[in-house]
């Protein structure tokens, strides 16, 4: 919301610095965004008046001596046509700053300094400048866009600053209004809160206006949707005389950043930004019937607006239409054949309430915004819709523009509301909630201040406050008819603390409240320790959105069908890269290992912990399953072993064994991939990413992944109990084993173990493939330990053992001894 | 002359030193010492043929040979020790390394920098008794916005855009919508900590379409405004330093009344004013406020009895702000480059 500093202290005497006004105003809870100075790169600018005058021969340059009262006397040159002995224009002197323009003296190009100098020879001490030069224009000060000297009036004082003079020591503030205050988005709702928050009365603005008595036409208005439009009001004004507003009215507008039009339709801008009102103006000739119906479009129906756009409007639109068409889009903006002309004559005004989700709704499915309906979709109140109308009447009169008249219609329909509201609150509940004790008086005096309603008033209250026991006073309080955010005594502890000031605030630490435990729970402590565990092998926790594009699904060759293309859609995504939600971490993974290698980070390993989000059902009608899913990634020179092994470590964390068998996904090379089964369940996978997928996405270095279920792989997790060290001494034997390549290594581990019950562990320490041995055999290494349980071993006896499982490995693998 | 060669001990004494003379390897030495003092050494032998010699001259004799013996034994260890010592200055020469080497690390990896957050706060806040919740982060529009005092046609629907999934479900623009599954469930005291993903339409530097906050909710009997802050100067101090203060200042969220917008002062320059909060000494970090009525109504609780706080703040505004990252968008890209400055 914008308001220039000058305007607002039309309503309250603000005798702070802009600066310390800032502050004052976010204290109680509005941020000022920005506050700038108008004039901010203008300076060292004087009035001066050109008492001597003389053109030079052969140039366009005059020669002038420009008296700067207690600045002093310069000799200038000046280019301007219409410099001439006796004016006063601004002078910019040595050293002062104002903006360059460029050739055709209107396009600002920057801020320059002013030095003296020589122009055709001729000694020039400073410049005498233009309305553009000081960043001027038309609707500032009269004359400001004349491409020549800006001429200022002769009352101004030689040597004066010129920045007073022109406005441009005025501030503008850019505040924020927070979603619950839309009567502050205005200037004279800002002003409420100015004149509270400095203790200051608040001047309303003149509302008053007289009328004559209207004979011949009727103000006729019917509102069939009052759902969205509970109120609407309809002024008649004639003899309206269009002409240019005048300059005090240009230049409020135009601080705003609106550009002048003509009177009638400058009052209507004028009033939404003073009041926050949104008023419309139409042509009556235009008007047919002259009458207005307030009414939902027609399915197909079509308008063109001001900004010459035609829409094709459906049932949800709201639109004001006369006897025939539809006029205007409800709140948004008019149509352009009512729109007011030089040769209007009749003017017919409106003022109404529109239900703010009707207007958002129809400006956003149109894409068709203005001043007027971001004012309604934040919500306005028919106090101030009444206000507006009289204060837009005043300003007709006020300019002369037209004769107000006593034809009018206001419609309040079942669905305005208009009833004073009061509540009661308790002092001594507010303190509560607060947890400091704000005097009562000072509650009182700051909800005045806020325009509320405070019953008892202040003696009575104070005698109340002497007698009865302070926890028995009750406030009755009447709302200020423009707030409609204020539902419980909780609102009020809100307006006190913020005028009473934060600061009184000190930090407790709950001591009524009970003692809780804290801390994580035992499954998001178990997620922690295999992040650790991750972390401590060497890979980084990276998180990737939780969206992806079907593409990066492709990408992966998942078929048509297969459960990972079972996603939620986004129904509004920002791009279709982020339209689905993800069912598998697989290509996010492989995306970011992508990146990585693009970017040169040749070596690497990545780990994520995120949910993929599965649907029961599509469209959803129920929650979908979030499930916990852990992804790894490891590029560059790691093999399948490197990634096992870390899978390995899982294991050994979560205190069980994982199997391994081979296995199969359409992204992974069909001879490196294997399922991660633990107790018989399928909880994950891991593998080298097929290089047919690594040379369509141009990947230069191989790239290895697992994806586990996390939920699963927490359900086949084991508590630890510690097993007592074995009563006799373990027994090692290596064994060098020849075997057919096709023989797994967990083939072989699982027929030793079945062999002889006292192996406790089997590790493979060496594998050998090459002309040592027979062609189409591998020779393999293990490490077995045998774990004597009732009674000591002799050697004998393990020898025994070796016998019985060397044997069993011939008759079910074809397996010898090296 | 039997005699004499048996007692010729000068003579022996002579060969054990020139055998000995050049002699640098404790190996080598042993040897040596072996032929003279071993089983079959030559001093033994002396011994052996004492029997020869008349009785009554082998004590004299026996005295003489192991005279000899002391001494050879002790000779023996004094050029021991020499040997051994100057071996052990060639072992330190030889073995002696270039200290300046890089050393062998095992590299960790590293946790994500909102991790890093998230464990930090969690810590700070288990302390005080907050539990650990985490929500759903597709939600219905009742929890994330009606049930906290936000219904359709509510102004604050239009402070964040929503992600829709369906007609009735969305991705949850916010931690706080876990509050009213928590507080449906179960009862006060209610102290708990809510960190997670949530999710609004946005993208540029300081915003991500995908984001983490982290909600905290308590409710109890007799809690007050003052108890919000006495918790969050703790959090600050805790968080930030012990020198950091926390401002609060008035501001609107539609499930807390009042609302208010915290700000930590400074800790980069104590709250003189720098780059970092824009020469205003304050940093804004989270919203807070006490529980609106609405939403402790709309769960059960009976806000007549009952009042309660809430925050909620950005976990990754508080990563950029403690590590000074100045793109959001880092954080998502899985650049190994960023991760590896995170290996603390």
């Amino acid at each position: 919301m914008i308001a220039p500093l000058s305007w607002l202290k039309d309503y309250v005497d603000i005798d702070v610095s802009a600066q310390e006004l800032q502050e004052k105003l976010f204290s109680c809870g509005f941020e000022v965004e920005e506050l700038y100075q108008v004039g901010k790169d203008i300076s060292g600018v004087y009035v001066g008046e050109v008492t001597e005058c003389e053109h030079v021969e052969g140039t366009h340059l005059s020669v002038c001596k420009v008296d700067c009262g207690d600045k002093g006397t310069f000799q200038i040159c000046c280019g301007a046509d219409n410099v001439k002995k006796g004016i006063k224009a601004p002078v910019a002197l040595e050293g002062a700053t104002v903006y360059a323009t460029a050739k055709d003296h209107v396009t600002i190009e920057g801020v320059m300094t002013i030095k003296k100098g020589k122009l055709r020879g001729i000694v020039s001490e400073g410049m005498l400048c233009s309305g553009t030069e000081l960043g001027v224009n038309g609707d500032m000060f009269e004359g400001g866009d004349y491409n020549g000297l800006l001429i200022l009036p002769e009352s101004c004082k030689n040597g004066e600053d010129v920045k007073p003079v022109l406005g441009l020591d005025d501030y503008i503030f850019d505040i924020s209004i927070t979603a619950n205050r839309p009567d502050c988005q205005s200037v004279l709702g800002i002003s409420r809160e100015i004149a509270a928050v400095l203790k200051k009365p608040l001047k309303e603005p003149d509302l008053s206006y007289k009328t004559v008595k209207e004979s011949d036409r009727k103000v006729k208005v019917t509102v069939e949707a009052p759902e969205l439009c509970p109120r609407y009001i309809a002024h008649y004004v004639k003899d309206i005389k269009i002409a240019p507003s005048p300059m005090w009215l240009k230049r409020r507008l135009a601080l705003c950043g609106l550009r002048s039009i003509n009177n009638v339709v400058d009052i209507t801008n004028f009033v939404l930004l003073e009041m926050g009102q949104p008023m419309h103006a139409f042509d009556l000739n235009t008007i047919e019937g002259s009458e207005i119906v307030v009414r939902r479009a027609a399915d197909g129906e079509k308008i063109v607006t001001l900004d010459e756009k035609e829409f094709t409007l459906s049932h949800d639109n709201l639109v004001i239409c006369d006897g025939k068409k539809p006029a205007a889009l409800a709140g948004i903006m008019g149509g352009l054949n009512t729109e007011i002309k030089d040769n209007t004559k009749e003017v017919l005004f409106e003022a109404a309430k529109f239900a703010r989700d009707s207007v958002r709704r129809t400006s956003r499915s149109l894409g068709q915004h203005s001043d007027s309906s971001a004012i309604f979709e934040k919500g306005t109140n028919e106090y101030t819709t009444e206000r507006a109308m009289k204060r837009a009447l005043h300003l007709i009169e006020k300019l002369g523009c037209g004769t107000v008249t006593d034809a009018c219609a206001d419609v309040k329909t079942d669905y305005s509301d208009t009833d004073v509201k009061k509540m009661t609150v308790k002092p001594e509940r507010i303190n509560a909630l607060l947890g400091i004790e704000v005097p009562v008086n000072v509650m009182a005096d700051i909800l005045e201040r806020l325009n509320f309603g405070v019953s008892p008033a202040e003696k009575e209250l104070e005698r109340l406050l002497n007698t009865q026991n302070k926890e028995k006073v009750e406030l009755e309080l009447t709302i200020p008819p423009y707030r409609d955010d204020i539902f419980a005594y909780p609102d009020i502890a809100e307006e006190i603390i913020r005028m009473y000031g934060y600061e009184h605030i000190n930090g407790t630490f709950m001591p009524t409240g009970k003692i809780t435990n804290g801390g994580y729970n035992d499954a998001q402590r178990e997620v922690n320790r295999i992040k650790a565990l991750l972390v401590e092998e060497g890979l980084y926790e990276i998180s990737n959105y939780s969206f992806y594009s079907e593409k990066d699904v492709d990408m992966l060759r998942i078929p048509e069908g297969a459960p990972e293309r079972n996603y939620i859609k986004i129904l509004n995504p920002i791009s279709e890269e982020l339209s689905v939600m993800r069912t598998f971490l697989a290509p996010s993974m492989v995306n970011a290992m992508l990146r990585n290698l693009k970017r040169g980070n040749y070596e690497g390993g990545a780990f994520e912990f995120s949910k993929v989000y599965i649907p029961k059902s599509l469209p959803l009608s129920d929650f979908p399953e979030e499930k916990l899913m852990l992804c790894i990634g490891m590029w560059g020179s790691a093999n399948f072993f490197d990634l096992k092994g870390i899978v390995e470590n899982i294991a050994d964390a979560i205190n069980t064994k994982f199997e391994y068998v081979n296995g199969e996904r359409p992204y992974l090379h069909p001879g490196i991939t294997a399922d991660i089964m633990c107790d018989g369940e399928k909880i994950g996978w891991l593998g080298s990413v097929d290089p047919v997928v690594l040379e369509s996405i141009a990947a230069e270095r191989p790239m290895l992944i697992a994806e586990i279920d996390y939920e699963l792989l927490e359900k086949h997790a084991k508590p630890f109990r510690y097993s007592p060290l074995p009563k006799f001494a373990e027994a090692q034997r290596d064994l060098a084993l020849i075997a057919d390549s096709e023989i797994s290594c967990g083939q072989i581990e699982k027929e030793i173990y079945s062999a002889c019950k006292y192996v406790t562990d089997v590790r493979l320490f060496d594998v050998y493939i090459g002309n040592q041995i027979e062609s189409g055999k591998k020779s393999m290494a293990f490490n077995l330990t045998f774990t004597p349980k009732e009674e000591a071993f002799t050697s004998e006896k393990v020898d025994g053992f070796v016998k019985k499982i060397l044997s069993n490995l011939k008759f079910r693998l074809g397996i010898t001894l090296r | 002359m039997q005699d004499n060669q048996i007692l010729d001990t000068e003579e022996i004494k002579a060969k054990i030193k020139e055998a000995v003379k050049d002699i640098k390897s404790s190996a080598t030495l042993r040897e040596i010492k072996m032929k003279f003092l071993g089983k079959t050494g030559e001093i033994n032998a002396m011994m052996k043929k004492l029997k020869e010699v008349p009785p009554e001259e082998r004590p004299t004799m026996g005295k003489i040979i192991n005279a000899l013996r002391e001494w050879a034994e002790s000779r023996f260890d004094e050029f021991e020790s020499a040997v051994k010592k100057a071996e052990l200055g060639e072992r330190y020469k030889r073995e002696k390394i270039d200290v300046t080497l890089p050393g062998r690390q095992r590299k960790k990896g590293a946790y994500h920098p909102d991790t890093l957050i998230v464990n930090e706060l969690v810590s700070v806040f288990a302390g005080m008794g907050f539990e650990i919740y985490e929500g759903r982060e597709i939600e219905t529009d009742y929890y994330n916005f009606t049930a906290l005092n936000t219904p359709k046609d509510h102004p604050a629907r239009d402070m964040q855009d929503t992600f829709y999934l369906g007609a009735d479900y969305l991705l949850r623009t916010q931690t706080s919508a876990g509050q009213v599954h928590v507080m449906e469930t179960k009862k006060p005291p209610i102290k708990i900590l809510s960190p997670g993903k949530v999710y609004r339409p946005d993208d540029d530097a300081t915003h991500s379409p995908m984001f983490s906050q982290m909600e905290g909710l308590v409710v109890d009997k007799g809690i007050t405004l003052c108890d919000l802050k006495g918790m969050l100067d703790e959090f600050a101090r805790k968080v930030f330093g012990s020198g950091v203060k926390t401002r609060l200042r008035p501001s609107y969220f539609p499930f807390t009344e009042p609302s208010v917008e915290v700000d930590v002062s400074c800790f980069e320059c104590g709250g003189k004013g720098c780059k970092l909060c824009k020469g205003t000494g304050w940093i804004e970090v989270l919203g807070a406020g006490m529980v609106n009525r609405a939403v402790l109504e709309n769960c059960g609780i009976d806000p007549d009895e009952y009042t309660g706080f809430a925050f909620g703040m950005g976990i990754e505004r508080i990563a950029m702000l403690k590590y000074g990252i100045n793109n959001m968008k880092l954080l998502f890209e899985g650049d190994v480059r960023f991760s590896k400055q995170f290996r603390a």
